[in-house]
């Protein structure tokens, strides 16, 4: 297993590598270049201070120089500066919207997990049930939804027209004079309806996971053991069934990783959360290159990891997946 | 294979007491029987049809000219006048959103059809080759998987500016990698069955093999991955525009009405309802044609 695990990580090096490589190219294959698209510069700057800018941020040298210099610096989490004109470094941007993504994104796996898996357990075992078909039903219009429509439809109706929940933000303009468990409560107010919206999806896709993981299961000759040996079919289902049904869901944990981080791009922008999502709206918006980067970095080495940890895992909570030397995929 | 074919004695050759149908025949037969039974996809294929045919009369269908402004006429609630009502320019949403649909359309099958050509052409040069140019190119399949399409999409497009060709560009680029997996997986299956062992047996050349029998076959799980793609590729275009990195006003897209419609989302309901409405039954539409033409052409 140990071997596996090495064996994966050492894969990955050159893939995120060449994902590197190809960010920075397309970076420098964009049209225009930072001294130039700066404002304030493209107004006053003379043609040799342009230059003695090109010369300080290195843009004079080839391009591999510029790629050696950029990843040096990007294995020491050195991400540079911001080009907004707040000219902060980027990791402490990054570092202050972590935990606000985490926070929502972990809060909202939880709910899909707890909420999913009893609902594939339900209609796998009342197959083609006006339950199952229903849920069927749900989860084609689920994958059909925007998620950035759904939102809008439930600020209106929960915002606009019920007046019960705020519709953007984390907490009220007032949150400072409020008394501790109000203080609560607004927060948790501002959180349901992202929270809802993005589960939503989440919901549809792993129910419709575990229907087919369980069914599938079911067919298995243990169960038709089980069932023979005179279980209660509750036994049968819960004991045998779903507990080996569950792990291809469970693993998909590993593949929802670098969605913890990066995935809820349009919920943030939708209800203003001031999350990675927004922050990476935003530096897309003001062609914020630094910041740009460093979030495809990250994002890419947690979907590499994440990958990793799936197969891994995949192979720890099903004994009979021992991971040979060839690859599963 | 047509003349050794004749040499046969097509109907002469009696297997298990059935006459063996021509192959494509056969197929066809089957392919309607499965289809036609299975309501949901009927009825995605006829809305798709519909939608596209609004989508092809926009021009006669619209009861307005989309980029009519009218001052006195501001976010008015759908009427008869207006069914859909009017945006915050006083522009129709109902003739808005019929030209919406020609740019989801568009995006849809240009995008797609990007994919679908980089995507077989990638999986089949893997499987035909082998070897290292098989490494090399599935590597870059797992490079380009690893890079969270999202993050591309909107990087891309912050970089290069959009612009309708380079919306179609960046999604059909960012979203060949699947396709390539499944035509390489189907080609490489495919060399091993008996009808492609039986042509290279009568001593069928490797290009006339690979064009005449395995890519045609190879062809049959593109063409339902494709239609699900279209799917994907209007929600991704939708998406972007709603975020103002699609499709840019004036120009008017399902996407960018609702970014519209939530800039005004106290005021008038009927901007963020209805484009959305649109997205899903497209959506959905898609969705359920795809799977059905799954069903029928792999009854497995």
């Amino acid at each position: 297993m140990l071997a596996y695990l090495i064996r994966r990580l050492l894969i990955s090096i050159p893939l995120l590598l060449g994902i590197l490589c190809l960010s920075f190219v397309m970076l420098k294959l964009a049209p225009g270049e930072p001294t130039i698209v700066q404002q304030d510069l493209q107004m006053r700057a003379t043609g040799a201070q342009r230059e003695t800018l090109r010369q300080l941020y290195g843009l004079d040298r080839p391009i591999y120089v510029q790629f050696g210099r950029w990843l040096w610096r990007v294995a020491r989490l050195d991400f540079g500066r911001s080009y907004s004109p707040d000219g902060r470094a980027v990791l402490d941007k990054i570092a202050e919207r972590i935990p606000i993504t985490l926070g929502l994104n972990i809060l909202e796996l939880i709910i899909i997990f707890s909420v999913a898996v009893p609902l594939g357990i339900l209609s796998a075992t009342r197959q083609y049930s006006t339950f199952d078909k229903s849920m069927t039903l749900f989860v084609f219009v689920g994958f059909a939804t925007p998620d950035f429509w759904l939102a809008l439809l439930l600020m209106i109706l929960f915002g606009v027209q019920l007046g019960w929940l705020p519709i953007s933000g984390l907490r009220s303009l007032n949150f400072e004079y409020l008394a501790f468990w109000a203080q609560i409560w607004d927060l948790l107010s501002h959180l349901i309806l992202p929270i809802l919206v993005a589960s939503f999806g989440g919901l549809a896709y792993l129910s419709r996971l575990m229907r087919g993981s369980l069914l599938e299961v079911i067919r298995q000759d243990y169960i038709r053991t089980a069932r023979a040996k005179g279980l209660p079919e509750r036994d049968v289902i819960y004991n045998h069934g779903v507990r080996n049904a569950v792990i291809p869901v469970v693993t998909l944990l590993g593949l929802m990783i670098p969605g913890l981080l990066g995935g809820s791009v349009f919920i943030e922008t939708v209800f203003a959360i001031p999350g990675m999502g927004q922050l990476f709206v935003q530096s897309a918006f003001s062609r914020d290159e630094p910041v740009l980067m460093a979030l495809v970095v990250i994002g890419a080495s947690l979907s590499l990891l994440g990958n990793i940890l799936a197969d891994v895992s995949y192979g720890l909570v099903d004994p009979r997946i021992r991971v040979s030397g060839k690859e599963g995929r | 294979m047509r003349a050794s074919g004749s040499g046969w004695g097509g109907g002469h050759l009696v297997v298990n007491g059935h006459v063996p149908l021509p192959r494509r025949h056969f197929r066809e037969t089957v392919f309607w029987r499965q289809f036609r039974r299975n309501q949901l996809a009927l009825a995605g294929g006829a809305v798709v049809l519909v939608l596209s045919l609004a989508a092809l009369l926009a021009q006669w269908l619209a009861p307005y000219d989309p980029s009519a402004y009218d001052v006195k006429q501001i976010l008015l609630a759908p009427s008869f006048a207006h069914w859909l009502g009017t945006d915050q320019i006083g522009r129709d949403v109902l003739s808005r959103m019929l030209y919406g649909a020609r740019i989801s359309m568009a995006v849809g099958f240009v995008s797609v059809g990007i994919a679908v050509v980089v995507g077989t052409v990638i999986g089949s040069v893997a499987a035909y080759y082998g070897g290292r140019v098989d490494e090399l190119l599935m590597r870059f399949v797992d490079l380009m998987l690893n890079f969270p399409r999202l993050f591309l999409l909107l990087t891309l497009i912050a970089l290069l500016r959009p612009s309708i060709w380079i919306i179609m560009a960046v999604i059909g680029l960012t979203g060949w990698m699947g396709l390539a997996r499944l035509v390489r997986g189907e080609i490489l299956s495919l060399k091993e069955r008996e009808f492609v062992l039986s042509a290279r047996a009568l001593g069928a050349l490797d290009r006339r093999i690979m064009f005449r029998h395995i890519l045609p076959n190879a062809l049959v799980p593109v063409l339902v991955s494709a239609t699900l793609g279209v799917a994907g590729a209007i929600l991704a275009e939708s998406g972007l525009s709603f975020l103002g990195l699609g499709v840019q006003p004036p120009t008017p897209s399902w996407g960018n009405i609702l970014n519209e419609g939530r800039a005004n989302i106290e005021i008038a309901w009927w901007l963020s309802v209805f484009p959305g409405m649109a997205i899903l039954v497209t959506v959905l539409a898609y969705n359920l044609l795809g799977e059905g033409l799954r069903d029928a052409l792999d009854p497995r």
